[in-house]
């Protein structure tokens, strides 16, 4: 068998079945969408076991060279009170799981978010006006523009009327106008995915049929 | 005697003439000799230290060429310690600095530079010593320490005013009042709400956000008796949302509406849950859908998915790169800090609310912080005193 000829023509079927969706909604479309999720549910179960708990868990507990580290078993109970959500009465105990998970995360992330998305933008934007060109001069007022407007589009306390309206105004229009270069370029990226399978199609599994049927190739 | 001392004299020119007419016309083929026999310069001044303000586990290594011999093929960087004498790493030539993150807090580490030529060691730098430890403070961090506790301090005092009963008012936020129309619509059509919560964990902030809004989405579909569904991407998220709509089933008296099985976990895979979510909505056909937290490829696929089965879409994110499909393919969409303050507004809670505002503060610092650097920027560049206001503000907002 040509393992290699095979993969390519579940390719395709896959493909074709998937693309089948734009028409509407169809058996095919149906089979592959739980193919995917399924396999991919049970891929990340593999991926999360080997990746995640093996060597982030289980390895520190129970290290290569011998031994055993015994706080590491805390996390494992951690990770039992939400297995404990299959009992009704023992349900209640995820909450202190979830609760560790949500405390941590927003705890971690409020660090590195106020320094990337607050105080470096804040220090990218003070700057001379006067320096360069009057092109340069011109990009560097709109960049001065659009951040201060844009906050004040982002300011709650503080109804759009009036002045502030009207600020808010000009800091919505530019977001647009970045969303609309943000898109264009982005559709032009998925464009290029539409193209790569077309090519695999065409080039790749259209020629297999010939020599499937002894017509040469 | 006399002629003793004359033969001594002539003893010493002779050997003396012979020297200078060694150095004086030396043979070619000696002076190659002598070329091909230059030492391989070692490392100098090897100095080894903890490194500053770590975790521990490391330590610095500094060294210096030489600058007179022929240059090594590669350095050897020695470490004695408990485990004995060992050659850690083979560093390029020239290379004048390692730092070793192999150690151990509180055991002495001795270190010393070999060259090597031709395969062999042949030259050897002077020993140096530390003792890797761990330190409480970064003081690179300091300045943003300093930041955030003032922001800190302002969130609790605007959360107080709002617990002591002080209207905190909050501008109206287009989008979050077709929250209620969007769930009277699904329920005057009797078909269900659909609620996708982005591809992202608990650890999320986003997430996070869109967990609050899904509680009050929850308790108006309890309320106005619709059903909701709740597709996730991760688990955790699945045990969270049925946390919060459970809630949200209780707070309005309905918990025998509340059905477990609404809430589904599909995927981790960012496509086969797009592929899962597209199926969901052309089988359900919901009348309202709410795509509100991270998302990245799968927001274009889900929001046309959407609007072709005529639902009535809110879309929120705080990602720059899916927003502009979100306002393409959605009726009504949250464009970043939308999305946090969604939950605030919603929810009305002094907590939210007095976090909101803090945040206002703090940009409001921020607008008058970059107003003012960039008036003096401007025109420092024509009177220098102003020039060093811009540069102690930039000084300011720097954290390492």
């Amino acid at each position: 068998m040509n393992w290699e000829i095979l993969g390519i023509w579940l390719g395709a079927i896959v493909t074709l079945c998937l693309y089948s969706f734009l028409y509407r909604d169809n058996p095919f479309y149906k089979f592959v969408e739980h193919l995917f999720v399924g396999m991919s549910a049970g891929y990340w179960v593999i991926y999360n076991i080997e990746n995640v708990l093996i060597p982030n868990w289980w390895q520190n507990m129970f290290p290569p060279e011998g031994g055993f580290n015994g706080i590491w078993i805390i996390p494992g109970v951690f990770a039992l009170f939400m297995i404990a959500r299959i009992l009704p009465k023992t349900a209640s105990l995820s909450r202190l799981s979830l609760g560790m998970i949500v405390g941590v995360g927003a705890g971690l992330n409020m660090v590195s978010f106020f320094q990337t998305n607050a105080l470096a933008q804040v220090k990218g934007t003070i700057f001379s006006l006067a320096s360069g060109g009057v092109w340069s001069i011109f990009s560097s007022l709109v960049l001065v523009v659009g951040v201060v407007s844009g906050l004040v589009y982002f300011f709650f306390s503080k109804a759009h009327t009036g002045v502030v309206g009207r600020t808010a105004n000009v800091g919505i229009t530019i977001l647009m106008v970045a969303f609309g270069a943000s898109f264009g370029y982005t559709i032009m990226a998925r464009l290029s995915l539409l193209i790569g399978r077309f090519q695999f199609l065409l080039e790749d599994w259209l020629p297999t049929i010939p020599r499937l049927l002894g017509l040469g190739g | 005697m006399k002629n003793l001392s004359a033969f001594m004299i002539f003893l010493l020119l002779s050997a003396a003439g012979t020297a200078l007419a060694d150095n004086a016309d030396p043979p070619e083929s000696v002076v190659t000799e002598a070329a091909e026999e230059l030492e391989v310069i070692s490392a100098v001044d090897l100095e080894a230290s903890d490194t500053p303000e770590d975790a521990g586990g490391s330590v610095n290594l500094t060294w210096q060429m030489e600058t007179v011999g022929s240059d090594p093929d590669s350095l050897g960087v020695i470490r004695s310690g408990p485990e004995g004498e060992e050659l850690i790493t083979t560093l390029p030539e020239g290379t004048v600095m390692y730092i070793d993150q192999t150690v151990d807090n509180g055991t002495e580490y001795s270190y010393w530079i070999v060259s090597y030529s031709g395969g062999y060691v042949q030259a050897s730098s002077e020993v140096a010593a530390a003792i890797p430890s761990a330190q409480w403070i970064y003081r690179g961090r300091i300045g943003m320490l300093i930041i955030l506790s003032l922001m800190a301090g302002v969130i609790i005092y605007f959360i107080e005013s709002g617990k002591k009963g002080k209207e905190l008012f909050i501008r109206e936020i287009a989008g979050l009042a077709a929250v209620d129309d969007a769930v009277g619509r699904a329920t005057e059509m009797g078909k269900p709400v659909l609620y996708i919560p982005g591809i992202m964990d608990m650890d999320d902030i986003q997430t996070i956000a869109s967990m609050v809004i899904l509680g009050r989405v929850a308790r108006k579909t309890a309320e106005y008796g619709s059903s909701l569904l709740v597709p996730t991407c991760r688990s955790v998220v699945m045990s969270v949302a049925q946390e919060v709509v459970k809630e949200g089933y209780i707070q309005v008296g309905r918990p025998d509406a509340y059905n477990k099985e609404n809430i589904q976990y599909l995927t981790d895979d960012q496509f086969g849950y797009a592929a899962g979510v597209d199926g969901i909505m052309v089988r359900e056909k919901p009348a309202a859908i709410f795509l509100l937290g991270t998302f990245y490829a799968e927001s274009l696929i889900l929001a046309e998915t959407g609007r072709s089965v005529g639902a009535i879409q809110i879309a929120g994110t705080a990602m720059p790169s899916q927003i502009p499909f979100f306002v393409a393919a959605c009726d009504y969409t949250l464009i970043g800090e939308e999305l946090f303050a969604a939950s605030a507004y919603l929810s009305r809670e002094p907590k939210l609310l007095g976090s909101l505002k803090g945040q206002d503060a703090a940009k409001l610092f921020f607008m008058i912080l970059i107003v003012i650097g960039v008036v003096s920027a401007t025109i420092g560049d024509f009177w220098s005193p102003l020039k060093s206001v811009a540069e102690f503000l930039r000084r300011l907002v720097t954290v390492n």
